[in-house]
Formats: C-alpha cells, sequence, structure tokens
C-alpha cells in the first residue's frame, strides 16, 4: 500500500506484513499523538481493526503516555502491538508493557524467489541445498550446485540441472515449453513436470546414476539414464 | 560467566523438544555448570511439568517482561540442582505477549552469571520459534526419524540459515535400533542425509524417559538409561568434550540377557 495521498504530513501511514506502520515527523508527542486520533477519527473505517505499529523517532514517552494511547485505540478496535523509537526511555516502556520495539524482519526472501524481466539465456545459479518449504521460480533455466529436498520447489520456465539429488518437485518449461529437460545425479523426485507433463512414478533407487527427464516423442514425460554424448544428440 | 544461549526446536510438535531441553540441562546442572531453562511456548506451558517445578511457579516469563516481578523473582530453583534454574512460561497469555527483542533483552540479562542459558522454542514457524531463537548463540534441532518429522526440521534448518543463525545441530531422538535393523525406521545415516548438519547426539527409543517425564525426574539423573546416557554426552558435546557416539547396534535377546547378568547393563 502507498502512504495515503490526504495525509498529512506529520504522520504517515502504510502497510506492512503485520499490519499497518505509522511514521510521524520529529514534533512533540502531544503533536504526534493528535494527528494519529485525528486520522483515525477521519478514516475510522479503515482504522477498524487493525494492527498498528507506530515509530515515534526520539520522543521519549513514559508509560502513561503509551497506556493511554493503548487504550483509547482498543476502544476504536485498533490493537497496538509495537512502538519503534530510537529513545531508549521510549524502548523501555514498550517492552514493560509487552510490545514490540522492532518490526520484524520481511520474509526471508530466499523463500520465494520471484525474479522479473530476466533474460530467459540467463541461467540462475544456487549453491547451496534447497530445503522444504522453498519455492524458486524462474524465467530461465536453474542450476542447483546441492540437493533438492523433500517439501522444496523449483519452478523454471527453462531447463533445471541439479548437480545432486533431487527429491522435492521440480517443473521445468512452467511457461509450456515442451522442449526443456530436467537433470540430476539422482533424480529420486517425488515428482517432476515438464510444461503440463506431470510424472509422479519415480522409484528411489538404490545405486542412483545420473538421469535426464524429458518429452518424448509420444508426448509422455520419461526419465532415463544420462550417458555421455547424450546432450550433442539432444541439441 | 558469560552464558552461551542455546536454543532447541523442531518445527514439529511432539518430537521430545521439552524432553530434552530438560534432561540437556539437568545434565549440564550435574557437570557443575550453572543453568538457566527458558520455557518459551507461552500458552502451552510443560517444561516445568517435566522438571517437576509446577506446584513452585509463583511468577512466569511474561510477568518479567510486563515488569510485574525481577527476572530472579520468576527463576524458579531445581529440586536437587542448586545451580539449575527455570522460568516458566505463562499458561495464560498467547505467544504474542513476548517480542524477540524481549527474549534478547532477557537472555543478556541472564548472561553475566551463567553458563548456559537452554531456550525451549513452541513447535511451528511462526511467532514463538522467531521468540526462542532470537537471543540464540546456537541452535539444537531434535527430530525423529520419521520422515514428517525430518521434513519439518528440513524446513526449520531452512529458516536458520535464512536468519543467519549460524549452522544448527542435530538431536536424532527416539531411535530404536531394532527398526532401523528391519529396514522399518529412517536410519541416522538416513537422517543426516537429508538434513545435511552437524549431529550432535542420538538418543534411543527408551520407556525410561516417559516414565521420569511423568515424574518430574529428567532421564539423565537415572544412571543406568541409554536414553540419559545419551543426553549425558550431548551435554558433554556441548561443552566442547570429544565423547565417541554410543553403540546402538541392535542387542540380541541372548546378549542382553548376558549383559544384564554380568551387571553391565
Amino acid at each position: 500500500m502507498e502512504p495515503m495521498e490526504s495525509t498529512p504530513p506529520v504522520v504517515q501511514i502504510k502497510g506492512i506484513r503485520d499490519g499497518l506502520l505509522v511514521t510521524f515527523a520529529d514534533i512533540p508527542w502531544e503533536e504526534q499523538r493528535a494527528a494519529l486520533m485525528q486520522q483515525i477519527h477521519e478514516k475510522a473505517s479503515f482504522f477498524q481493526g487493525a494492527r498498528l505499529a507506530i515509530d515515534v523517532g526520539n520522543q521519549p514517552l513514559k508509560v502513561n503516555d503509551l497506556v493511554d494511547l493503548r487504550d483509547w485505540l482498543s476502544e476504536q478496535t485498533i490493537n497496538l502491538w509495537a512502538v519503534i523509537s530510537e529513545s531508549p526511555t521510549t524502548e523501555h516502556t514498550a517492552q514493560l508493557l509487552g510490545l514490540a520495539t522492532r518490526i520484524s524482519k520481511p520474509r526471508p526472501e530466499e523463500n520465494h524467489h520471484v525474479l522479473d524481466g530476466v533474460p530467459s539465456d540467463q541461467a540462475l545459479f544456487i549453491s547451496k541445498t534447497i530445503r522444504s518449504g522453498t519455492r524458486i521460480e524462474y524465467p530461465g533455466t536453474v542450476v542447483v550446485f546441492g540437493d533438492v529436498n523433500p517439501g522444496a520447489e523449483i519452478v523454471a520456465e527453462g531447463n533445471v540441472i541439479v548437480w545432486g539429488r533431487v527429491r522435492g518437485v521440480i517443473h521445468a518449461g512452467s511457461k509450456g515449453d515442451r522442449s526443456v529437460f530436467i537433470c540430476a545425479l539422482d533424480l529420486s523426485a517425488n515428482q517432476l513436470r515438464i510444461a503440463d507433463e506431470v510424472s509422479a512414478m519415480l522409484n528411489p533407487q538404490k545405486d542412483p546414476k545420473p538421469e535426464i527427464a524429458s518429452i518424448n516423442e509420444e508426448g509422455k514425460l520419461q526419465a532415463e539414464l544420462w550417458h555421455s554424448g547424450e546432450t550433442n544428440i539432444r541439441k | 560467566m558469560t552464558a552461551k544461549v542455546i536454543t532447541v526446536t523442531s518445527g514439529k510438535g511432539g518430537v521430545g523438544k521439552t524432553t530434552a531441553v530438560a534432561n540437556l540441562a539437568t545434565a549440564l546442572a550435574m557437570d557443575g555448570k550453572r543453568v538457566v531453562c527458558i520455557d518459551g511456548d507461552i500458552g502451552l506451558r510443560n517444561l516445568d511439568v517435566v522438571m517437576g517445578l509446577e506446584n513452585r511457579i509463583v511468577y512466569d516469563l511474561v510477568d518479567v517482561i510486563e515488569g510485574r516481578c525481577k527476572l530472579k523473582q520468576a527463576m524458579i530453583r531445581d529440586k536437587h540442582l542448586p545451580d539449575l534454574y527455570l522460568i516458566p512460561a505463562a499458561q495464560t497469555r498467547d505467544k504474542n505477549a513476548v517480542s524477540p527483542s524481549d527474549m534478547v533483552r532477557i537472555c543478556n540479562d541472564l548472561r553475566p552469571d551463567t553458563d548456559f542459558v537452554i531456550v525451549d522454542s513452541p513447535a511451528g514457524i511462526e511467532r514463538g520459534f522467531r521468540n526462542a531463537i532470537a537471543a540464540a548463540d546456537s541452535v539444537l534441532v531434535v527430530t525423529n526419524p520419521e520422515v514428517s518429522a525430518v521434513r519439518d526440521a528440513d524446513r526449520v534448518v531452512g529458516l536458520l540459515e535464512a536468519e543467519e543463525k549460524g549452522p544448527p545441530s542435530l538431536i536424532i531422538n527416539r531411535l530404536n535400533p531394532n527398526l532401523v535393523k528391519n529396514n522399518d525406521m529412517l536410519s541416522a545415516e538416513d537422517v543426516l542425509d537429508l538434513l545435511g548438519i552437524r549431529l550432535i547426539g542420538i538418543v534411543p527409543e527408551d520407556e525410561n524417559v516417559i516414565i521420569g517425564s511423568n515424574r518430574g525426574a529428567p532421564t539423565v539423573g537415572d544412571a543406568k538409561s541409554r536414553a540419559g546416557q545419551a543426553f549425558r554426552n550431548i551435554a558433554k558435546r556441548l561443552q566442547g568434550e570429544e565423547v565417541p557416539f554410543m553403540d546402538l547396534a541392535p542387542q540380541s535377546g541372548l546378549w542382553n540377557a548376558i549383559q544384564r547378568f554380568a551387571g553391565r547393563k
């Protein structure tokens, strides 16, 4: 959400992952508070039920200041959960009241890679194990130097090459390209997809060998052992 | 003294986090260390029960955070070990009563006169987990040799990597060597193979653990218990000692009987 247009410069309100964040200009607390209250009066429905974090700059606030505000806010069905300040007094006060004094970091971006506007002839190289819960999306070829664990997903518009073991879900050619391939040192994936073909019957092997999966002449997704020289034939 | 803050977490519930915390804390205190455990599972506290301290709780973690008592007042001394303390969780509040910065502050207050602060994390990867790892110098991930538990542990390891908490160490809990032998259970190698982190201990399945938890007396106090031995070894490794891993090969009935007869078991 963008800062609202009608907002006077004294108060800025923006949407964050944990609700709304209010930041103030560097003015005394009484004025900050009055400005915030006015905003809330004017846009009562917008604030209804909101989770609010406020950044008061370096205003030193006492317990009474925050308690008054918190109680007033809760009457407006607004939950004050965090107070951010450069003032140690305010931080201490907030901690006494059980309020957060730091907004949690944004969700680690590596859990959800979506990169736009990258030319498809550039590959994404990832040099680590992709763990459960991680999803990587990329508009081109993805190369992983590491394992792809169960519960992880790679969705690539191009090929997927894994120097390691695949046990998660791989989707190559996600925008419909049926000429792409998936290859790995050990392709024990629980599901492979190329374009709109799905294969879920890959048995884990006792003695894994490098394999390459692609769509064969009959239009079926098929994995076969990799032999040297394979890439030349494929091209 | 500058305490090392160790958080015990798992992702999945019921794998033995709380048991591990109670046992490791007790083992460290038995080695003469000054240990404080913090129950980070606000709203579902049970570390106090496992440690047998439930009826001594007056103040809890949230009381400290909200300024209703001093930190020392919320530290409950163990029944037997004078250098083992517990800061219990609040039972009537939820995870939002604590913030990561609160945990950092409390752990920093404990650091000067403590050797180890052990934080019991709630199951899951939400607020409670973030609180529990906020102050951690190192993290122990507990898992069972089960596919679902290992999957969740993998997720947690990924989150810890993203938080740049440094590589966690792994405790494989409740391993049954007989089931592994018959290929009915993942082996320690299978689990390690997937997670790829340092192994700090394998705890064999042992009914004494359940008995100990119900009695409020952690198993490490029982010199004969194999799980107790495993936890004692982990505690030594946490103190930087090199301890060889226990031999968990399945024991045949006869060999078992001979050992027991010979008083070795």
